[in-house]
């Protein structure tokens, strides 16, 4: 009998199929991991199981017997708990206020037994080596142990079956290796563990059996014990190409940007770990991984929106580490964020409103009196609108009336039009539709023609392996491969991007210094 | 001027802090639940309209203490229903009450008893407890001996609301709610129905800091009854970090004040109104000074959008 | 597409409407006829010339701190300091006149009109500067800088700067130098005794001004984006702090402005406690007014009608007072507030399309 057996779950959010069909069947007593990539569906079908959202088409079963879900309550009564990437905790309270939060143990008055909960939780917190104090802060808790109570609060509700979203993504590695004894013990114990990851690495450490979903679809079960990092690479990004992009032959010239042993350490946690680069004009550099191995941190740094702790950034022969962003700006070093609502453009803004965001107190925009000349704006966004195919083209609606691709063009005419000479671009077809991507990057090509250097980051494999003449794999905040278009192999680069360091990596002999995998 | 600083002015200090300690702590129940109460002054006008108006009709000062109660209640629940379920902006809707605690009294108080300013005397003003072996220790009985019931009410609901607020589940949740109002849905709390707790507590502890001014302090409702002192409560919770003792050291480092001014007008050079203004000064330092710390509930002012 | 349009004055028509209603219930449990009193408001106030002229009179300093308020809401800062602003800046004026005593008017007039401004700009600063380096919440800081402002100017309209020789808590009486005259100097018809002065129409040409810098100009550019999105626009490159000091700063300068109208144009003398709560009604004109300055002069105007027409309640009602209008306004700030409330009603009648 299996503890967990999801039959057929369909999923279904706006525009998005988020879960399809998928049939995920969880032995009891095992470590089961489900990897994809970031959008594989893997999260979402979890916080089903776990009553958070209701599928719209399929079965639940748990140790053989059919259960309906219909919240987190629902799902904690029947023995699963859950410990989601965002912890869930409220930091001035202790471990026990959290913990027994919702159930707490009182008088009949309402008073507070916390002595009961805490005998029980130093219990717990034995039996699996947790080693949690009871009485301490959540607050004043490293990440890595306010992890652990998570875990004890679903273990105090006595669930059977633990399900955890991305568990190491905040741990360093030691706490990795500690977290992976505690696992161990929750399973000698009679748990049945569901862990969602993308660390090709971990599963083979520590799992019984894999799910391999990619696009919303289970595309690979198979027990551990039987795969191999390239297997799972391989199922996880797919051969599926889109279409073939117009990439003429460039000659790469002058180096643009050079960053030279940058470090960011953001809390406890480094996240930019000694990273070296070069960009040359008319070149396109993509930089793979999963989200959050650093990419935003280098982003941030590049354009101004953070400082760094160590290291320079060299653009044109200049030191403009730490400039403003709207130094940064005039330097003609164009920015398309990766979140767009939330740093692209101004919602209720017209278009042409937002084409000028960042140019605006500029000729010919502005005039020297302070006064925004609304003639050349409009004739601007007017040429805009048509040269970027932007639907509705009008240049006076608000931008966020627009559909998500057409927001995006917005924000792309923006920032390709101003004679950039780098242009740093994150997840630029997130979110939006085949007809937008496509025009994307085309545009992005044509820049390169006209030798800008091009800095893509992307978690869309098939994005970089596009568009990039070379591509840096980042992992845990450090570049851990280096591979040229012609070397480009999905398999190769998929397992760099989850952590299975390669020794294999091709550069060109001439660059005088440049990330190498690790020998 | 040293000739001022005696007992008698600590006893003054005591009493004037009475109105600011209950505004206070019905602010302290609401701010941890994250609701931002800055009707808290309008709430204890009409708290002390209502006394007033009950004890002077019915003659007994304690209808009047109840009716205060409950429709501070009710007011507060307005700014609920506004903040909470329709998510309107928390300072706005506080705000609203505020012009209203202005307008309704007077509107009411004209039909009447035809003036706008001011209700008439009541006869019977709430009881000043005299303890009895205490009356005749001399320092004890200057300190202690003379105190409307409420004073001693209002000193005795600061432990109480410590107790409550750090001590009993209901407390936690209220904490939760105020803190991360995310996780305790997750954890099965009703986020809505907490705040309604807090909220229509912050009116109850309020409106009855606005009956000690009207009837245990003073004997009837005057205009501008409250003198700003639900800012000056929010002021002293912000001061107290939101933890009950130290907003009981915040209203009565106020209430002194307070006394001290009022002593001291013409005694020394020293304008009074400057020492009036000390306390809002020093607000606004501790304020610069906290930010960095996270001393405010993390959810507080943020409308709440319930999950589906 | 006039649908769209329409729905920007819906919002706050009903609302307005809404707030009549209950106020008519308040009216009726005092044992008044609520028509009755509503024809006393509007008769006094719009349909006579001399109720028109007060109407205007008492619209002029709630434009200003309905600007003032609206200015700051545009930034994304609330504003609640604009009634402590105007005080200091009245002070500021009334000494200032005094001190150029003998001065010609071309100097003292231009003089008083910039210290206005920057007085009541470097009080509503202050907050803003708390907020912008210290994250200080804007409302609470001005409030404390109310409760400053009220005490400071009531020490030293009390004490040092006391007119002699009388109970009224006044100080001297500025310079003629330094008075802006009644409308009468523009339109003769009009009687000198109406108070309303150009200040009504510095009023309306700092609404123009308002206007054209917030949309016309880059600065105003700047400030609504940060209005907007304080993530943006730090995003695209601009001083998120600067803009916010900067709108408090003009936020408290319109306030500040007040003084024009009540110290140079009316009383001539800095009255204590004049203003009766002028700045805490800019809430409600500027939210009524949707934070527009067009807006926000048909909202002034309106209180300001309901203000003139309070006056006479107490003539022609047995029970009711002036105070009425507060409670219209309160309620009608509730309304606004809860747009939410109205949202789902009018999504009931929906025009069909």
């Amino acid at each position: 009998m299996l503890a967990v057996r999801l039959k057929q779950i369909t999923k279904r959010f706006a525009q998005t199929l988020a879960n399809d069909a998928v049939d995920i069947n969880v032995r009891q007593e095992t470590i089961h991991a489900i990897i994809g990539e970031n959008g594989a569906g893997k999260s979402t079908i979890m916080e089903i199981l776990y009553g958070f959202y209701q599928a719209d088409a399929g079965e639940i079963e748990l140790f053989g017997e059919k259960k309906k879900i219909i919240n987190p309550q629902d799902a904690i009564r029947n023995g699963i708990g859950m410990v989601h990437q965002h912890f869930m905790l409220i930091p001035p309270m202790t471990v026990t206020e959290n913990i027994i939060l919702g159930l707490e143990p009182v008088s009949r008055s309402g008073v507070l037994h916390l002595a009961q909960a805490e005998e029980k939780i130093r219990k717990l917190s034995d039996e699996y080596g947790l080693q949690i104090d009871p009485r301490i802060e959540v607050e004043n808790l490293s990440v890595g142990l306010q992890q652990r109570v998570e875990i004890l609060k679903a273990l105090y509700r006595d669930a059977r079956i633990l399900i955890l979203d991305e568990p190491t993504a905040v741990l360093t590695p030691p706490e990795v290796g500690e977290f992976f004894q505690i696992l161990r013990r929750l399973k000698a114990q009679g748990k049945t563990i569901i862990i969602i990851t993308h660390k090709l690495e971990e599963v083979l450490e520590i799992s019984d059996d894999v799910t391999v979903m990619r696009n919303g679809r289970k595309v690979g079960e198979l027990p551990t014990s039987e795969a191999t990092a390239n297997i799972l690479a391989n199922m996880m990004v797919g051969r599926e190409v889109l279409f073939e992009l117009d990439k003429q032959p460039v000659v790469p010239g002058e180096t643009v940007l050079r960053v030279e042993n940058l470090c960011v350490t953001v809390g406890n946690k480094p996240r930019l770990k000694n990273v070296s680069f070069d960009l040359k004009e008319g070149e396109i550099l993509g930089i793979a991984g999963v989200e959050g191995n650093g990419q935003t941190e280098l982003v941030e740094v590049l354009t101004g929106l953070r400082r760094l702790d160590t290291g320079t950034v060299w653009y044109q022969g200049e030191d403009i580490s730490n400039l403003s962003a709207r130094k940064i700006r005039e330097h003609q070093i164009a920015h398309i964020p990766a979140d767009r609502k939330a740093h692209g453009f101004l919602s209720s803004y017209s278009n042409a409103e937002n084409q000028i965001l960042g140019f605006h107190y500029r000729a010919p925009f502005c005039r020297k009196n302070g006064f925004l000349n609304f003639a050349s704006i409009r004739s601007y966004a007017e040429e805009l609108v048509k040269k970027f195919d932007i639907r509705p083209p009008l240049t006076d609606i608000a931008t966020g009336t627009l559909s998500g691709g057409n927001q995006q063009k917005v924000i792309v005419s923006r920032e390709f039009s101003q004679h950039p000479r780098l242009l740093i671009i994150a997840q630029p077809t997130r979110g939006i539709d085949i007809g937008a991507i496509e025009f994307i990057h085309q545009q992005i090509l044509d820049l390169r023609s006209e030798k800008v250097a091009v800095l893509l980051v992307s978690a869309e494999l098939e994005e970089i392996r596009s568009l990039s003449d070379r591509t840096l794999v980042m992992f845990e905040g450090e570049v851990v491969g280096e591979i040229t278009a012609e070397a480009f192999d999905m398999e190769t680069v998929g397992m760099l991007m989850t952590g299975h360091i390669e020794t294999r990596s091709t550069r060109e002999p001439d660059l005088k210094s440049g990330p190498g995998a690790d020998s | 001027m040293w000739e001022v600083l005696d007992l008698e002015l600590i006893a003054s200090g005591l009493r004037l802090s009475t109105p600011l300690i209950l505004a206070a702590l019905g602010g302290l129940f609401s701010e941890r639940a994250g609701v931002v109460n800055i009707a808290l002054d309008g709430i204890m006008i009409f708290g002390a309209f209502t006394g007033a108006v009950v004890a002077y009709e019915t003659g007994n000062p304690w209808f009047g203490l109840l009716a205060a109660m409950l429709l501070g209640g009710l007011v507060a629940h307005i700014h609920g229903i506004a903040s909470i379920r329709y998510q309107a902006d928390q300072v706005v809707s506080g705000t609203a009450i505020n012009l209203l605690a202005i307008g309704v009294p007077a509107v009411l108080s004209n039909a009447l008893y035809n003036s706008t300013t001011v209700t008439p005397n009541i006869q019977l003003m709430l009881p000043i407890i005299r303890i009895p072996v205490i009356s005749s220790i001399p320092i004890l009985s200057t300190l202690l001996g003379k105190y409307s019931v409420l004073v001693f009410f209002a000193f005795a609901m600061v432990p109480l609301s410590w107790f409550v607020i750090f001590k009993t589940s209901f407390g936690l949740r209220l904490r939760s709610v105020g803190e991360n109002p995310e996780a305790a849905e997750t954890a099965g709390i009703n986020v809505y129905l907490m705040r309604y707790y807090a909220v229509w507590i912050s009116g109850l502890l309020a409106g009855l800091g606005g009956a000690f001014l009207s009837i245990a302090h003073g004997s009837s409702f005057v205009h501008n009854i409250s003198a700003g002192r639900g800012f000056i409560a929010l002021a002293a919770l912000i001061f107290g970090r939101y933890t009950p003792k130290l907003t009981l050291l915040g209203c009565m480092m106020f209430g002194i004040a307070d006394a001290f001014q009022i002593r001291i007008q013409g005694v020394i050079p020293i304008p009074g109104q400057f020492i009036q203004m000390f306390p809002y000064v020093l607000t606004m330092i501790v304020l610069a000074g906290l930010i960095g710390r996270a001393q405010v509930p993390a959810a507080d002012g943020i409308p709440y959008a319930q999950a589906k | 597409m006039f649908l769209k349009k329409a729905e920007i004055f819906l919002l706050p028509v009903v609302s307005v409407f809404a707030a009549m209603l209950v106020g008519a219930v308040l009216i009726f449990a005092v044992g008044e006829n609520p028509l009755a009193v509503y024809w006393i408001f509007f008769k006094n106030s719009i349909f006579s010339l001399n109720g028109i002229g007060y109407t205007l009179f008492y619209a002029t300093p709630l434009i200003f701190t309905g600007l003032s308020v609206a200015f700051g809401f545009r930034c994304g800062l609330f504003n609640i300091g604009a009634e402590g602003q105007l005080y200091i800046a009245a002070m500021a004026v009334t000494l200032t006149a005094i001190s150029l005593d003998g001065w010609s008017a071309w100097v003292v007039i231009p003089v008083c009109l910039v210290v206005s401004f920057i007085a009541g700009g470097i009080w509503g600063g202050i907050p803003g500067l708390l907020k912008a380096r210290f994250g200080g919440h804007e409302v609470i800081n001005t409030i404390m800088m109310n409760m400053i402002a009220f005490s400071l100017v009531n020490y030293l309209v009390v004490g040092p700067f006391h007119r002699q020789g009388t109970q009224i808590l006044e100080t001297d009486f500025i310079p003629l130098a330094a008075r802006i005259p009644r409308i009468h100097a523009l339109i003769p018809i009009i009687p000198k005794t109406l108070p309303l002065n150009m200040g009504f129409v510095i009023a309306l040409l700092a609404c123009l001004v308002t206007y054209l810098v917030l949309w016309k100009t880059r600065w105003g550019y700047e400030i609504r984006a940060v209005g907007i999105s304080n993530s943006v626009s730090r995003y695209a490159g601009i001083n998120v702090n600067k803009n916010m000091v900067m709108a408090m700063f003009i936020a408290g300068g319109c306030a500040g402005m007040v003084a024009i109208s009540e110290v140079m144009g009316y009383r001539y003398t800095f009255h204590d406690s004049f203003s009766s709560g002028v700045g805490f009604i800019g809430i409600a004109v500027a939210l009524l007014g949707r934070n527009h300055p067009v807006g926000v002069i048909l909202a002034a105007l309106l209180f300001g009608a309901l203000i003139r027409g309070s006056l006479f309640l107490d003539l022609n009602f047995d029970h009711l007072s002036k105070d009425l209008v507060m409670v219209l306004q309160g309620v009608i700030v509730l309304f606004v507030a809860t747009d939410k409330l109205f949202k789902k009603l009018l999504g009931f009648i929906k025009l069909p399309q």
